[in-house]
């Protein structure tokens, strides 16, 4: 069977066990809860918005290694982006993960959360990667209606 | 090598060490010869053809019945009602009996390491009906111990629910005890058998349980069939749970009467290969004793135990009595979320469940909010343990110089 290094890689290893991420964001606009209920995973996500730009985010909660690398690297590739650009993130990252997306040009807009592109061949834990994801979508959703 | 391996077609086909069989265990070859045999030979609905398939079909469903109520020594046939699962058939005693019965200011009392197929069925039933909801919480061994016992029954307890054997820590539930004071109050007593009669004998008269639960596909049948075992004379005054064909008498425009037991229970075209199935796995089971299986089981079981506790980096939550501890071993690895844990076994070969197995009240008042559980049958061997081991320690030197200590 195949071997997991490619997963728990480095920097997927630093930023679920010791992510400067994880902390109290002063001032945040939106706070959401994201849950697995059936893993008992939970996450919670503050956004702190300057206009239309992220300008800051940060989360607590507990969780697997993928699921809390996930949170902090989507901090990472989302802070200081507009919107838009935003989403567009988010769903070429939900994309690579169902494996709807495999063009390695078109996944470079992802920036370091192009290394949970493995995390597509472990149908078990497609959710635990997906949580933050779905997680900030709801916040943009709700509140940035198109 | 495990002289039984040549019984599951799964294991001989798949090299892995499964690991998981308080989920469901693999099912030997004569179950399923015996379901395919149905469909071949047999297959008609029981119980309402007047030509001769059908009337195979009903006596060989009838005689499962028959065969499960010797299984489990009840003194009346009519007492084995067949289900979906365990969970069904909890549920069924929580709709049928406790809404009927409770009243405000009754007590429903329940161990904390309920499943929650045992727990949030009584959850509805104390909020619908007023009565109050209790736990028998566990020590430090992971027992729970005769004072909280005698502490939580009171003269208000109407319903005391408990699992014989619990999915999460293994331990062996002093059900014998919990029933006879139980009964000494006045409370009824439902058994959750579910992690309990695959590895040991259960005589439901000595026991004097009132109703009992288990699933089929965690005692080598095939998956969705269950039992509930009740006292006649309480399922004789209980509503039906389910209604439909094959539970009536006589169906008028307004108003109908219910069939006697068991059929009043059993709506519905049933499950007739689960059954047919299950009566298989019984017979496996009978033919090779439970002296064997708990022999078997021993012998992993504690090899399991003592290899597992060499491992300074891993929390093991099984009590110390082993008299206490069936077959199931919760453990983490200090630092380390269990799922991820998890998918490094998985890609070693090795099967265990993670996560909170349908526990969470138990999980919460561990102060834990998962586990890794391995779980052992009398198909596994001493290799399959060595391979968690060595899947464990890869999974240990991954994570060692990130975990915060």
């Amino acid at each position: 069977m195949e071997d997991l290094t490619d997963v728990y890689n480095e920097l997927i290893m630093e930023h679920s066990m010791n992510s400067y991420n994880k902390k109290k964001l002063i001032g945040a606009d939106f706070c959401e809860i994201g849950h697995n209920p059936n893993c008992g995973d939970e996450i919670s996500l503050e956004v702190k918005m300057n206009g239309n730009i992220i300008e800051d985010m940060a989360f607590s909660g507990h969780g697997c290694a993928i699921s809390q690398a996930s949170t902090s690297i989507m901090i990472d590739t989302l802070k200081g982006k507009t919107i838009d650009e935003a989403k567009e993130i988010i769903k070429t990252f939900i994309e690579m993960i169902k494996r709807e997306i495999t063009d390695e040009e078109e996944l470079k807009k992802l920036e370091d959360a192009i290394a949970f592109k493995n995390v597509s061949n472990m149908p078990a834990r497609v959710k635990c990667a997906l949580l933050a994801w779905h997680t900030i979508e709801t916040i943009l959703s709700t509140n940035y209606k198109t | 090598m495990n002289e039984f391996i040549k019984d599951f077609p799964l294991l001989e086909n798949r090299k892995i060490a499964y690991l998981d069989s308080a989920a469901t265990t693999q099912k030997p070859i004569q179950v399923l010869e015996a379901v395919d045999s149905f469909y071949k030979n047999y297959n008609a609905n029981p119980h309402r053809g007047a030509y001769s398939l059908s009337i195979e079909a009903t006596e060989m469903y009838e005689n499962t019945r028959t065969k499960i109520a010797k299984f489990i020594n009840a003194k009346h046939r009519e007492e084995i009602i067949f289900s979906k699962n365990a969970t069904e058939s909890l549920n069924l005693i929580a709709y049928s009996y406790g809404l009927d019965n409770l009243n405000k200011d009754d007590e429903i009392v329940l161990s904390i390491m309920e499943h929650h197929s045992n727990l949030v069925p009584w959850q509805n039933v104390a909020k619908k009906t007023g009565a109050k909801l209790n736990y028998m919480y566990i020590n430090e061994n992971y027992e729970l111990s005769d004072e909280e016992i005698e502490s939580k029954i009171t003269d208000k307890t109407k319903i005391v629910g408990i699992t014989h054997i619990s999915n999460v820590l293994g331990t062996i539930n002093n059900v014998e005890k919990i029933i006879k004071y139980a009964h000494k109050k006045g409370a009824v007593v439902v058994v959750d058998a579910a992690q309990s009669i695959q590895h040991m004998k259960i005589d439901v008269q000595e026991l004097d349980a009132d109703f009992l639960a288990f699933s089929g596909h965690k005692m080598l049948s095939p998956l969705g069939i269950g039992v509930l075992y009740g006292k006649k004379q309480l399922l004789n005054n209980m509503n039906p749970f389910l209604m439909g064909g094959d539970m009536i008498e006589y169906v008028h425009e307004q108003e109908t009467t219910f069939a006697p037991l068991p059929n009043k229970f059993e709506a519905g075209t049933q499950n007739v290969e689960g059954v047919i199935g299950l009566g298989a796995a019984i017979d496996y089971i009978e033919n090779l004793g439970y002296d064997k299986i708990q022999q078997k089981e021993a012998e992993i079981v504690d090899y399991a135990l003592q290899e597992l506790r060499k491992l300074d980096y891993l929390t093991l939550y099984v009590t110390p009595n082993r008299k206490h501890h069936s077959s199931v071993i919760s453990f983490n690895i200090k630092g380390v979320h269990p799922h991820d844990v998890a998918s490094i076994l998985d890609s070693n070969g090795v099967c265990v469940r993670s996560g909170n197995h349908c526990a969470q009240p138990l999980l919460r008042s561990m102060g834990i909010d998962s586990t890794c559980r391995a779980s052992i049958y009398f198909y596994n061997t001493k290799e399959d343990i060595d391979k968690l081991v060595y899947g464990l320690n890869k999974a240990y030197k991954m994570f060692e110089k990130y975990i915060v200590k």
